[in-house]
């Protein structure tokens, strides 16, 4: 299938949203127009699995490679693998949850929803780039809606968070952007695969592997980077928050395994002690920190640095379980988080308050949101039956594949952070939840719409479809990740 | 020296003299109402556009004084459009102005200059064409006649310019008194490096820098900026900028291609200088023309780092990004045009909440700031990409680092606008304005260039065809 289709499609829905009038008519398209993505990415997925069951193995599918800028061998040049696709899937089912919960924005709504999927696309275009201009081009053109969004609709200090992610994210990019330069001086193209197939000498790979990995290190959360993901996440509209968990920190995490790992394995192996280090920091501290906030916004940002830190851990790790891991982390975390941030969004609209000392027996009134509320934090804490714990538990254990002692530490003390996982989310969720009402105003709150509903639903059946069913996605991922692996036991052989 | 030589390789300055003589005569004429006088301008500057693309050929005049090629073409064309947009986007002002012509007689005149000064084989001519150019700007600079600073800004600008035009002779004379030539063809073969050749080379290289206003030669420029009108201003910031910027890479390039150890090392500190100092003062402005000048130096230490690169590319690199810089800076001053001449406010916090009344040209600003950040999907993301990649070919990853970085400062400070502009609250915000013609289909123009130069490969590929580099 044509893959460029990923791309038009939200620019059309954006440019006809410019065009539309009123809440009404701009949310009804904005709403067909994602859910036509989310229908073109299912389709994708089983175009591919009928391309992989009719024997095509090679690495990269529905490639398209058109001569961009001749002189400086740039190329529009897009594919897909597993692991793409599962980010696509991702992106979809975020992006049309992320419209469904801000079914009633009426400030500026033509904006917000051209932003959203304006959004989208720098995301889809992200995930099937081959070439590292192409890619680089989608990376920023995903970070100005979020500036914006957070800017224009966010609560709080919003425009100092709006600034600070804008600032730390283009910081990101101009970081990944020497990177990128050091290996196209190294290889004379852009293209990934290209490159993949060359060697860059080690002693490069050594100076430019830090700029590309520390780069998309900061969209994905790394620490000590992960400053603007807690303000970011609290100030942002739902929907945003949303497409930031769901979408925008995933661009990272990608962008580590894809560009980084993949293209320059051998600083990935050196420099894996350090990776290590720093996400099992940010594993630990994100959990603690977690415990100390009383703003249920706070609290799921700053369980996304932790949990976050678990797909930088897999990807340092850089044994096949744990890459899968990674990938599954990301998706994971990128579904719950997603739905964690939608029933925040859906207390908060009728409650006006997101503290945990005045929320409390919200059960009884609106059992719903409330379950919602539950099951994304129940998939936080790593329960069996959630994606949480299928992701986690592939992390660990390709974690505990490398033999080495402090790799082994590193991943008991990571494992231990899930206690302290359950100790922040039963303590938010029964103090939101469970007890006596918070206040008896909350006794005629109305419980969730048919949008709410139904934002919800999708995210959850993806939880549990993964969580239930691991080997499906398994599956998907698996093809792609093993490319990855050849590639670093290249490295790991030369030594 | 055949006579249709003469004609076609002439053609854009003799359009341009032609088109001077028509407004004499329209001058001298009976009295016309000043829309129709601005409309009769606008077409005559549009007809020069066109005709500007047609039958070019490479040649040599006068001795090897004037030389022309593609390329020289392209970039007249380039100055040609600039001035079409600023006389577009000028309207509202001029309309009620009382000596329209003589104020296009000044312009044109300096674009006479900036062609000859762009075509010039020779130190002698292209000194010519730069003083052209200059003496008249400083009258134009004097254009809101009512103004004091604008009087002001026209003296700082005649006498800067005049100390600049000093050192440059300066450094002429002792590029003649030790080589014996002034062609750009005969210099590279004197030259080598000897302190006194290099001191002439500094000398010229400081006359340069002060036209383009780089560090530590930019002293002047914000403060001209901020007095002069802004119909001026932006043909400052835009046109005689791009022109001397369109020599210094030839002058470069051909006459001191021998030094070139030399200026590599020296555009590598002053660019450096440039971004940083440009940038640091960028972020303190409040007031809007302020602002864009101090981003302006910014962004010439960026066009420095595709100047340094000394290839193909790095020509090709810098011609295209003064294209995208000529949409996305007369995109800014379009807006603040009307802004200033129907409310008469050119400060940035004036701008809060300016998307609550003028939703169109907070648009357009934006995305002419977001070109000048260098975000995509715009062309600025392009320019500023191709530029450093230019100058990576070097091998100096220390600068394209520190740029990249700087980068992001000067995001900052264009976020501040957007963040004033879309965020802020203001109880007076400014009132809605009415759009004329002419203004509206400049803004459309800039706003399809910047969108358009970067996406469409086409106008790099064939700016890069023309191009040479050493």
């Amino acid at each position: 299938m044509n893959l460029s289709l990923l791309i038009i499609l939200p620019l059309i829905t954006a440019l006809v949203i410019l065009f539309c009038k009123g809440l009404k008519q701009v949310r009804t398209v904005a709403l067909i127009g994602s859910v036509a993505q989310l229908g073109l990415s299912v389709f994708l997925l089983w175009a591919y699995w009928q391309e992989r069951s009719d024997g095509n193995a090679a690495p990269m599918l529905f490639e398209f490679d058109y001569t961009w800028f001749a002189a400086s061998h740039i190329n529009y040049h897009i594919g897909v693998d597993g692991i793409s696709i599962a980010m696509i899937l991702l992106t979809a089912s975020v992006v049309v949850a992320g419209i469904l919960v801000s079914w009633t924005m009426d400030k500026l709504s033509k904006e917000f929803f051209f932003l959203l999927l304006l959004l989208s696309m720098g995301a889809y275009g992200f995930f099937i780039s081959l070439d590292l201009f192409t890619l680089f081009f989608f990376l920023e053109i995903a970070v100005i809606p979020k500036f914006l969004l957070i800017g224009i609709w966010g609560s709080g200090k919003k425009e100092y968070s709006a600034m600070k992610l804008a600032l730390m994210l283009m910081g990101g990019s101009a970081l990944v952007f020497v990177g990128l330069l050091g290996v196209y001086f190294q290889t004379g193209t852009f293209d990934i695969l290209q490159i993949s197939q060359m060697h860059i000498p080690l002693e490069v790979q050594k100076f430019f592997f830090p700029f590309a990995f520390v780069g998309f290190g900061i969209f994905a959360a790394l620490f000590p980077f992960h400053t603007w993901v807690p303000d970011g996440h609290a100030s942002a509209p739902t929907a945003a928050s949303m497409f930031l968990a769901g979408i925008s920190m995933k661009l990272g995490g990608y962008g580590c395994l894809r560009v980084a790992t993949f293209l320059m394995p051998d600083a990935a192996h050196a420099y894996s002690w350090i990776i290590i280090l720093l996400s099992t920091i940010a594993i630990i501290y994100g959990a603690f920190a977690t415990m100390m906030q009383t703003d249920l916004k706070y609290i799921n940002a700053y369980s996304s640095v932790s949990h976050c830190g678990f797909v930088i851990l897999g990807i340092g790790m850089l044994t096949q379980t744990s890459i899968n891991g990674a990938v599954l982390q990301m998706v994971s975390h990128g579904l719950m988080t997603a739905l964690f941030f939608a029933a925040i969004g859906m207390i908060y609209s009728r409650t006006h308050t997101r503290m945990l000392a005045q929320l409390g027996g919200l059960l009884k009134v609106m059992p719903f949101i409330s379950t919602v509320f539950v099951i994304a934090g129940l998939c936080s804490l790593g329960l069996p039956g959630f994606s949480g714990f299928v992701a986690e538990m592939t992390v660990f254990m390709g974690s505990w594949q490398n033999p080495d002692t402090m790799y082994r530490l590193a991943t008991i003390l990571s494992c231990a952070s899930i206690v302290v996982t359950a100790v922040y989310i039963l303590r938010a969720a029964g103090k939101t939840v469970m007890g006596p009402l918070g206040d008896d105003a909350y006794r005629h709150l109305p419980d969730a719409t048919w949008n709410e509903k139904l934002a919800a639903g999708i995210l959850i059946i993806g939880i549990v479809l993964i969580g239930v069913a691991p080997f499906l996605i398994n599956q998907l991922i698996g093809p792609g990740t093993e490319t990855i692996m050849l590639q670093v036991g290249k490295a790991i052989t030369l030594k | 020296m055949m006579l249709d030589d003469f004609f076609i390789l002439l053609k854009q300055e003799l359009v341009i003299t032609a088109i001077i003589f028509l407004l004499l005569f329209i001058k001298l004429g009976k009295d016309r109402s000043n829309e129709s006088l601005l409309r009769i301008i606008n077409i005559l500057l549009f007809l020069n556009l066109a005709a500007g693309f047609c039958c070019g050929r490479e040649g040599m005049l006068f001795n090897e004084m004037f030389r022309t090629n593609p390329l020289i073409v392209l970039e007249k064309n380039i100055l040609n459009l600039a001035i079409w947009l600023i006389s577009l986007q000028s309207y509202s002002w001029l309309k009620t102005h009382k000596h329209v012509i003589e104020f296009y007689l000044l312009l044109l005149s300096t674009l006479l200059g900036m062609f000859f000064m762009i075509s010039s084989g020779n130190l002698l001519m292209f000194y010519l064409g730069l003083e052209m150019s200059t003496i008249p700007l400083a009258a134009a600079a004097n254009f809101d006649l009512s103004k004091r600073q604008s009087s002001e800004a026209a003296m700082k600008l005649i006498i800067s310019s005049a100390f600049s035009s000093g050192l440059l002779l300066f450094g002429i004379s002792l590029v003649y008194g030790t080589t014996g030539t002034l062609a750009f063809s005969e210099l590279p073969a004197h030259l080598s490096v000897n302190p006194l050749q290099i001191f002439a080379f500094i000398l010229v290289l400081s006359g340069f820098a002060f036209k383009i206003s780089a560090v530590p030669f930019h002293l002047w420029t914000a403060d001209v900026y901020e007095g002069a009108p802004v119909a001026v201003t932006s043909y400052l910031s835009v046109v005689s900028k791009a022109a001397v910027l369109f020599v210094f890479v030839s002058v470069l390039y051909t006459a001191f291609k021998p030094l070139a150890g030399v200026w590599y090392n020296i555009l590598f500190v002053i660019s450096l200088a440039t971004i940083i100092i440009g940038n640091l003062f960028a972020i303190r402005q409040n007031n809007f023309k302020r602002f864009l000048a101090f981003s302006s130096i910014a962004q010439v230490g960026f066009i420095l780092i595709g100047v340094s690169a000394s290839s193909q590319a790095g020509t090709a690199s810098v011609i295209y990004f003064i294209l995208i810089y000529v949409f996305s800076n007369l995109a800014a001053f379009g807006v603040i045009s009307l802004v200033s001449a129907v409310a008469g406010k050119e400060n940035i916090s004036d701008y809060k909440a300016f998307y609550t009344t003028n939703p169109l040209l907070s648009w357009v600003i934006t995305i002419a700031l977001f070109s000048l950040a260098g975000v995509p999907p715009t062309a600025g993301f392009f320019g500023k990409f191709f530029l450093l990649i230019a100058g990576a070919g070097k091998g100096n990853y220390l600068w394209i680092g520190i740029a990249a970085l700087n980068m992001v400062v000067s995001f900052y400070y264009y976020l501040r606008v957007v963040k004033a502009i879309f965020m802020d609250a203001n109880e007076h915000p400014i009132e809605k304005i009415s759009i004329p013609v002419a203004p509206k289909l400049a803004l459309y123009i800039c706003v399809a260039g910047i969108i358009l130069t970067g996406l469409a490969s086409c106008v790099y590929d064939y700016i890069f065809s023309l191009s040479s580099g050493f």
